[in-house]
């Protein structure tokens, strides 16, 4: 398939200000030009008056590049980078509770926690809740080796991303 | 020095350069309105807030300026909507307030509370919620800022009513020191070596030609694109925004392209090699069926918001930029590469002399009559008794695309049309507006019998302000542009489109304090449009009985390409299909 029309998911990372209608304005932008966020995630960045938005969109490299513009001309936008083909870091944090109401399963679970790099964070009779973080395919991994176990209940974050510093240039730097 | 809110924001109007406002009162802005009667600031008492919006778009049409308009909370709010969302698309600046209820009730469902940042979200360049009266000076400045800057848009300010009463420290030179908005920097200069590349292109290509828009308009670029047009032998094609760009007599200019433009235009826009897109968004009115438009034209795309570029057609040559700022760089490049070319004028002649021969074989027409009022006669007939030098507002439907076919406009700004929303409704208050921005001008509001019923209470404003502007009404008895789809493409299943049971304008228009003039015989046209002229005191409406089943052509069918438009009988029987 032509790699324009190929429908991927991106990373796109955004800096806006601290500000309440600046995420509802980018919000709003996806669904009144009809474009999908698979995920989204707000925090503040070292300048408490920034905030960074990492989402992920699925669509073709036009689509894309049209979120990427309509990102850019909102007013309390800063940047917009598409991360996707940049070399970075990727995160993403999962919290699942899962039966453990053998003693085998117990077994299992810990097994899997240990070759993840998981964590046990909470415990009671027949579950346990595990911690996981890490790029989105070890955490799809993870879950899908977990849920035979019977998955009660999960939450995850939706991914956070940062360009790598091996490239030679942070985000802020970027003049675009 | 101490000042209240409402003290401050009237102080900084005034510092903004604002002279006008039009506006309607109620409960959330009374501390507003209790000190304007102290400000020298003109209000303008519309009769309902949607007039508001539109005479503020129509003053900013109309001078280049930021129109400003006032409103209450709620309803107040929700009616400016339909005139924020019309300035907004076609990006005008305007900057409205709006009251709240206090800051303590907000959220709380109180009296004529409405979420206005939330509802006016999606359809203003910005707004904000000023919740604290220290923040108040600095918000109204940065919302004209936004408003002028860049790519002009709608700012709306939302004040609660305590923020309007409170008391705070002004500081007038703080004020008019400049702006900072951190996050906002529009890029205003073109990117010379995409220039350099543009004016090669120019130069070389055999089948160019202008596409005007709007943006040529409101940045001032109009001489400068003219000039480029003449230079290097390029004819014109303009967008309903674009229109006025080009005198409409100038030998290159092919008038309007699009679903309901001419022949020659959207046959060379068609047959082209080169596309030079200024100001213009490659709007579906204007492509027709995107995927067979100009199949084999490389695009130059010069506009100051880059995410119209590549929206909805592929470009070759991108200029991010200011219309007239670009034009400024551009033109002597265009001028270097055609001082190169030596053989530039007679490969260029082939195509000036083929587009010629569209303009001649299939010109704008219509059957004319002695019998009854052809719609496009009024207009050519309007055209003639104003100079052509008349500010001209429509509403929407059939009369504004006659009006963009028939009046010939001489310079920038003259005609003021609600393009991206077709907001039926605009030309009342949009020309109150204008004539108050531009009082030496004449201000011709040419609407429609559907049209004028959506805000034909605004004429009861201009006899309130004495604002002298003149309105015809081309009436038709239906819901004219909605009647000709429903007779090509739905078996003539007029649907809900019958006018006929209407008030008498003109007792109506008396009855209001104007004067009210009728013709129903072509005869009558001249006389009654020169009657109309010599009234400068009151508005003047006219109420022209017009052939009831006039279609609008050239049309391109929806869903078809541009040159598979529908052409005017020429005087045959059969509607002639154009190759």
């Amino acid at each position: 398939m032509d790699r324009k029309c190929e429908q991927r998911k991106h990373i796109i990372s955004v800096l806006v200000e601290n500000q309440p209608g600046a995420l509802a304005r980018i919000i709003e932008l996806f669904s009144s030009r009809g474009y999908n966020i698979e995920s989204l995630n707000v925090g503040h960045t070292e300048d408490p008056s920034i905030s960074r938005i990492t989402m992920v969109a699925k669509g073709d490299e036009h689509t894309i590049e049209q979120i990427v513009k309509q990102l850019r001309r909102i007013i309390d936008v800063f940047k917009v980078r598409d991360l996707t083909d940049k070399k970075k870091l990727d995160r993403e944090l999962l919290i699942v509770r899962v039966n453990v109401e053998t003693p085998e399963k117990k077994e299992e679970v810990m097994r899997l926690v240990e070759i993840f790099g998981a964590q046990v964070v909470d415990v009671s009779k027949d579950t346990y809740t595990v911690e996981l973080t890490g790029d989105e395919e070890q955490v799809d991994a993870f879950l899908e080796l977990i849920k035979p176990m019977g998955i009660r209940e999960m939450a995850r974050t939706g991914r956070v991303a940062m360009v790598r510093a091996l490239q030679g240039e942070t985000f802020g730097e970027q003049k675009e | 020095m101490k000042l209240s809110g409402a003290e401050i924001l009237l102080r900084a109007l005034e510092l903004e350069g604002v002279e006008k406002i039009f506006g309607y009162p109620g409960g959330a802005v009374l501390d507003i309105y209790d000190r304007l009667p102290f400000s020298p600031l003109k209000h303008y008492l519309t009769r309902h807030e949607q007039g508001a919006a539109h005479a503020a778009d129509g003053y900013a049409r109309a001078t280049g300026k930021v129109g400003v308009c006032f409103a209450t909370s709620g309803p107040g709010a929700t009616n400016l909507v339909t005139g924020l969302a019309t300035a907004q698309i076609d990006s005008v600046p305007v900057v409205a307030f709006t009251g709240n209820v206090p800051t303590y009730m907000i959220g709380n469902d109180a009296f004529q509370e409405v979420d206005t940042v939330g509802i006016t979200r999606p359809i203003t360049k910005h707004n904000f919620l000023v919740k604290d009266v220290k923040d108040l000076a600095d918000t109204v400045k940065k919302a004209f800022h936004i408003a002028r800057t860049g790519r002009p848009g709608v700012v709306l300010v939302d004040l609660p009513k305590d923020v309007t009463r409170e008391i705070t420290d002004f500081f007038e030179e703080e004020y008019k020191t400049p702006v900072q908005i951190r996050s906002y920097k529009p890029v205003l200069k073109g990117h010379p070596g995409q220039i350099k590349r543009a004016a090669k292109a120019i130069a070389s290509a055999e089948r160019p030609i202008l596409y005007i828009g709007g943006g040529v308009v409101s940045s001032g670029a109009s001489d400068l694109v003219v000039k480029m047009a003449e230079v290097a032998n390029i004819p014109m094609a303009a967008t309903l925004m674009g229109l006025t760009a080009v005198p409409g007599n100038h030998p290159f200019f092919l008038g309007m392209l699009g679903m309901h433009g001419t022949y020659a235009a959207n046959m060379a826009i068609q047959e082209s090699d080169l596309i030079v897109a200024i100001g213009a968004r490659f709007d579906d009115r204007v492509t027709g069926k995107l995927s067979e438009f100009a199949p084999n034209a490389k695009v130059i795309h010069i506009d100051i918001d880059s995410a119209e570029i590549g929206k909805n057609r592929a470009v070759d040559i991108p200029i991010v930029g200011d219309a007239k700022l670009v034009m400024e760089e551009l033109l002597p490049e265009v001028e270097k590469q055609v001082a190169k070319n030596r053989e530039f004028y007679a490969v260029r002649e082939k195509w000036i002399l083929k587009v010629r021969s569209w303009k001649e074989r299939y010109p704008l027409w219509y059957e004319p009559s002695d019998r009854v009022i052809k719609p496009q006669f009024v207009i050519e007939k309007i055209w003639e008794v104003t100079k052509g030098e008349a500010v001209i507002t429509t509403d929407v439907g059939q009369h504004q695309m006659w009006v963009a076919q028939y009046y010939r406009f001489s310079f920038p700004r003259q005609l003021i049309t609600s393009g991206g929303l077709g907001t039926m409704g605009f030309g009342v208050p949009a020309a109150i507006g204008a004539k108050v921005g531009r009082p030496d001008k004449t201000v011709f509001c040419i609407s429609g019998d559907g049209s004028f019923q959506m805000n034909m209470q605004e004429i009861v404003t201009a006899v309130h302000y004495n604002i002298p502007i003149k309105v015809a009404i081309i009436n038709n008895g239906f819901l004219g542009m909605v009647r000709q789809w429903q007779g090509i493409f739905y078996q003539k299943n007029y649907s809900q489109v019958h006018l006929d049971v209407q008030p008498d304008f003109v007792k109506l228009v008396e009855a209001m304090g104007g004067v009210g003039l009728r013709a129903t015989k072509p005869a009558e046209v001249e006389a009654v449009l020169k009657e109309a002229m010599a009234i400068d005191d009151r508005p003047v409406v006219i109420d022209f009985i017009v052939d009831r089943e006039e279609d609008v052509f050239p049309m391109v069918p929806p869903g078809g390409a541009l040159h598979e438009m529908i052409l005017p009988s020429y005087g045959k029987k059969k509607e002639k299909k154009a190759v």
